[in-house]
């Protein structure tokens, strides 16, 4: 056995942990409307997840001699016209929103990633193939592909969430190839060649997780636009319809009753304006407090 | 004179690497750059043959060959006797568990997101070598020690340390499944000189405590290589122009660029230096894609004749463990 | 030979997010007349930084805080940096030459058009002057053909060729001094012997000064007259380069030249490494910077700040308190 080098070394000074997560925190909630964003985003879940207790009445049935009420003390945003409390399909319509918004995010992002890694990996043909697909998948326009695949699916929540999927993967594809592309070569990539590593060993190991600070800040941003292409879906009439409780939806009844009651149309547009600005602002603070000056952490 | 060949661990027979220069559209190919041009050479066990020259001549892509992490265009090259040139992929990695590469550049060859111990380590979860959980911890920490860093530290990340210490958990990562043969490539010239002395004096002491280790030491920087090898190749432009003892290589060069390129470097003592030989070269390196016709070397060399230009000289014997390929000496 | 350019007591300060960082910190020396001096040491010592400071290229966050840079009877820092003394200052009468001639060189411009630009600004020659007297000097670097390459950009010259033509601009306005940093260390080693022996010759000729910034020992063992040995942003050994070699005093002058191979050392000699890691600027306390690391060390170090340069014979100075000659 070799003996140990001189005691000096082994307790040189190396810089303490803690201060990296600190760092991070202080440079996330650097801009208070960053707080702010997560505060709305935080209500957002909440209601979401006790949708159940919050919602005054049942959003799906109505009473339908209190149809097109006016805002009141009994129904706070008053009435559609089947008599259902706007409120309470508000409230429900927080869980369809994040619902489609996480699914159809995860499906997408898992798709897209997989493509993207093993596109930038292997290069040549599989990466010529895989990423020309995705090429001409992003030359359409993503509601109107979107439209196309649901208008074959049908409507329903299940389709909506296909649709919007496939119309947003190859955002992701494109962005995981160009990482993979730069994060090969590296001298680790290397290294784990010549100490005999498979290729998957590489791609999960080494790859995916030096392209997750990047991917994650695509997704918080692309969330919010997602709860908007679902909207815009369920307002075009595709996606979800009533009873089914959806903003776009919603947005899209109360519009023939703008005039009379605006409430039905701006409650639910109004909240997805918010929300969206809140994903927004908290992907923007992700970006800048994931920057690489912390390369190397979390 | 030639050593046996089950002496040597390493034995390169006429190794070929060219990359094909592709242009166009359709990226056909238009040239070769002959990175590595017939090559022959042999690496005892035990020893650490230095491989030294300048940008273009091939070392590092030797090393790489030798490694399995190219494809020879041609030759052959025996570890352990089998020539590995031919392997797949998958017969490669098996053999993998025996010879290890240090990297010239301690910042990109550790993986920023994992910790010190878990590189490493990696080795020997790739090679299975340490089935529980306990000898593998156990495993780690030695190799630890073994470089010269605190052990409780495994679980910190490559940012963490200086550059000299990332670059001892790269040594420590070669060592993981005790190889027969690290190749080392420029694993000290992105340190400061003070720090290179403590890399070079520990991996000369893994060697001696080693049972058996063979270096395979590329380096542009003669003065090191001179220290740490026991053997020298000089390469030009993807060929070997002299091959001989450490010792010969400073006291009796033969090849015209070995000369120069001695001359070249200054050495840490004024009064030494006034009395040195200086040849200054004329012109510079010629790119790899049109090397000059016979001996490469013959635009610059101060002793070429006309017959210089005619054909390649071979690599022949000179005497004593010596090898020149120079038609005028 | 007179004094051309003395530099006292020059502090060079960078105010980071994690502290102070004192790059230079109370650094004096001098040049004199058609002289080649070293200034030695490895990276974070303030070499290069003190060079910059002298040519007042230092921009935030970093800041000269104090000292004098006297050159031609005027203190250079009193002049604004980016004042019309500064501007006629540099290039014309102390000129600097870069490690990276892939990007000190405008990728944009013919090498032509940057020659004669420095010729026409500093030298107020005409165009058809200007040009003739680039190609001249393109000639007198070992550039061949320099009439027909006049046009060409950098990208269509070698690294080496390059470094050529940063030469030749560095002397285009013929200066009193030419500072090098760090020159030649991102090319081949016999390319770099052809640069440095180029500088050398083209300086004589000139009847210039030279400054060469390296970690190189050997490359200002070859060319120096008198060296400067750096650690920590401070001057630790200064004297003429075979006084130093012979007989250094200072702790990390002596293990340096322990810890470096050397081409025709004897076989089996054993290197003795500088134990420690390199000084971590920030916050650096008030002691002498070598401490943690230093073979030689007596009770005074740790009391006393850093210990002032004195001279111990002749022009041989050091910052030490221990006596390093009993060891």
């Amino acid at each position: 056995m070799v003996e140990e080098q001189s005691t000096s070394l082994e307790f040189q000074e190396v810089a303490p942990r803690v201060s990296e997560w600190r760092r991070f925190w202080r440079v996330f909630l650097q801009r208070k409307i960053v707080l702010f964003g997560l505060v709305i985003l935080g209500i957002l879940v909440l209601t979401a997840i006790f949708a159940d207790f919050l919602a005054p009445y049942d959003p799906y049935t109505g009473v339908l001699t209190d149809s097109l009420e006016a805002p009141s003390s009994q129904y706070w945003l008053g009435t559609d016209i089947q008599g259902r409390d706007t409120m309470s399909r508000l409230i429900f319509g927080a869980r369809t929103a994040l619902l489609v918004g996480f699914v159809t995010t995860g499906v997408a992002a898992a798709a897209g990633i997989i493509l993207g890694l093993i596109a930038g990996y292997f290069g040549g043909v599989t990466s010529m193939v895989i990423m020309r697909i995705m090429d001409a998948l992003m030359g359409f326009p993503m509601i109107l592909l979107a439209l196309l695949i649901s208008s074959v699916l049908g409507a329903g929540i299940q389709n909506v969430i296909i649709a919007l999927a496939v119309a947003m993967l190859p955002g992701y594809a494109r962005v995981m190839n160009g990482l993979t592309l730069s994060l090969r070569e590296n001298d680790y990539i290397l290294a784990g060649r010549a100490m005999g590593a498979t290729d998957m060993r590489t791609m999960l190991r080494h790859i995916l997780p030096n392209a997750l600070a990047p991917m994650i800040v695509l997704v918080t941003m692309q969330l919010g636009t997602l709860i908007l292409a679902e909207a815009g879906l369920s307002f075009l009439g595709i996606g979800i319809k009533p009873p089914g409780a959806a903003w776009g939806a919603m947005v899209n009844d109360g519009y023939r009753y703008l005039t009379y009651n605006p409430v039905l149309s701006f409650a639910p547009g109004l909240a997805i304006m918010i929300v969206v600005f809140a994903f927004q602002l908290v992907g923007d603070g992700l970006r800048d407090a994931l920057d690489p000056r912390l390369r190397g952490l979390l | 004179m030639n050593q046996k060949s089950n002496k040597a661990i390493l034995d390169i027979q006429d190794l070929q690497m060219y990359f094909p220069v592709m242009r166009g559209l359709l990226r056909k190919k238009v040239a070769d750059v002959k990175a590595v041009d017939g090559v022959s050479f042999q690496l005892i066990r035990d020893e650490t043959l230095g491989l030294v020259g300048e940008s273009g001549c091939g070392k590092t892509t030797i090393g790489r060959c030798v490694l399995g992490l190219y494809k020879p265009t041609g030759g052959r090259i025996l570890f352990e006797g089998a020539d590995i040139a031919s392997f797949t992929e998958k017969k490669l990695r098996e053999i993998r568990r025996n010879m290890a590469l240090i990297f010239q550049d301690p910042y990109s060859s550790l993986d920023p997101r994992q910790s010190a111990g878990s590189i490493v380590g990696e080795p020997l979860k790739i090679h299975n070598m340490t089935p529980t959980k306990g000898e593998y911890n156990d495993r780690v920490e030695e190799l630890f020690r073994v470089v010269g860093l605190d052990p409780s530290m495994t679980d910190r990340f490559p940012h963490e340390f200086s550059g000299g210490q990332r670059q001892r958990i790269g040594v420590a990562r070669a060592l993981a499944c005790d190889p027969d043969l690290i190749v080392c490539d420029e694993p000290i010239s992105a340190l400061d000189v003070s720090i290179q002395a403590q890399i070079i004096n520990l991996l000369e002491q893994l060697q001696d405590s080693a049972k058996e280790l063979s270096y395979l030491f590329i380096a542009h920087d003669l003065s090191v290589v001179r220290h740490i090898s026991d053997r020298v190749a000089v390469m030009y432009l993807g060929r070997i122009v002299e091959i001989c003892k450490a010792r010969v290589l400073y006291e009796n060069p033969l090849h015209p660029y070995t000369r120069a390129l001695l001359s070249a470097v200054p050495i840490a003592d004024p009064f030494v230096e006034e009395t040195r030989e200086r040849i200054i070269l004329k012109g510079e390196v010629p790119s790899p894609l049109n090397p000059p016709p016979g001996c490469s070397f013959h635009p610059r060399c101060f002793m070429a004749v006309g017959e210089c230009s005619e054909a390649i000289p071979p690599l022949r014997d000179i005497g004593e463990d010596h090898q020149v390929a120079c038609i005028r000496v | 030979m007179a004094e051309l350019l003395k530099v006292s007591n020059l502090v060079t300060q960078f105010k980071t997010e994690s502290g102070l960082v004192k790059a230079v910190d109370g650094v004096s020396y001098y040049i004199d007349e058609q002289e080649i001096i070293g200034l030695v040491g490895e990276s974070g010592c303030g070499k290069s930084v003190s060079q910059l400071s002298v040519m007042q290229l230092i921009s935030a966050p970093g800041e000269i805080v104090g000292g004098e840079v006297i050159f031609e009877g005027q203190n250079l820092l009193k002049y604004d940096a980016n004042g019309p003394e500064m501007r006629s200052t540099r290039g014309a009468k102390i000129a600097m030459i870069f490690q990276e001639p892939m990007t000190s060189l405008n990728p944009v411009l013919t090498i032509g058009q940057q020659l004669t630009e420095m010729l026409e600004l500093h030298m107020k020659m005409s165009g058809d002057a200007a040009r003739k007297r680039a190609i001249e000097l393109m000639s007198l670097v070992g550039i061949p053909g320099a009439e027909n390459r006049i046009d060409d950009y950098p990208h269509h010259f070698s690294g080496g060729m390059r470094q050529r033509v940063m030469i030749a601009m560095g002397l285009s306005c013929n200066p009193k001094i030419l500072i090098a940093d760090e020159p030649t260390t991102a090319l081949d080693v016999t390319t770099q012997a052809q640069l440095l022996e180029l500088m050398k010759d083209m300086v004589q000729r000139f009847r210039a000064s030279l400054v060469i910034v390296t970690h190189n020992l050997g490359v200002v063992a070859r060319y120096a007259q008198r060296i400067y040995i750096m650690y920590a942003g401070r001057i630790v050994e200064s004297g003429t380069t075979k006084d130093i070699f012979s007989k250094p005093r200072h702790p990390y002058t002596i293990g340096l030249l322990a810890c470096i191979p050397r081409l025709d050392e004897e076989e089996g000699r054993k290197l003795v490494p500088i134990e420690g890691l390199p000084p971590n600027l920030i916050n650096m306390p008030p002691t002498c910077a070598f401490l943690p690391r230093c073979a030689y060390k007596v009770d005074k170090c740790s009391r006393e700040p850093w210990p002032p340069l004195t001279a111990i014979n002749g022009n041989h100075y050091i910052s030490c308190y221990a006596n390093t000659k009993e060891k």
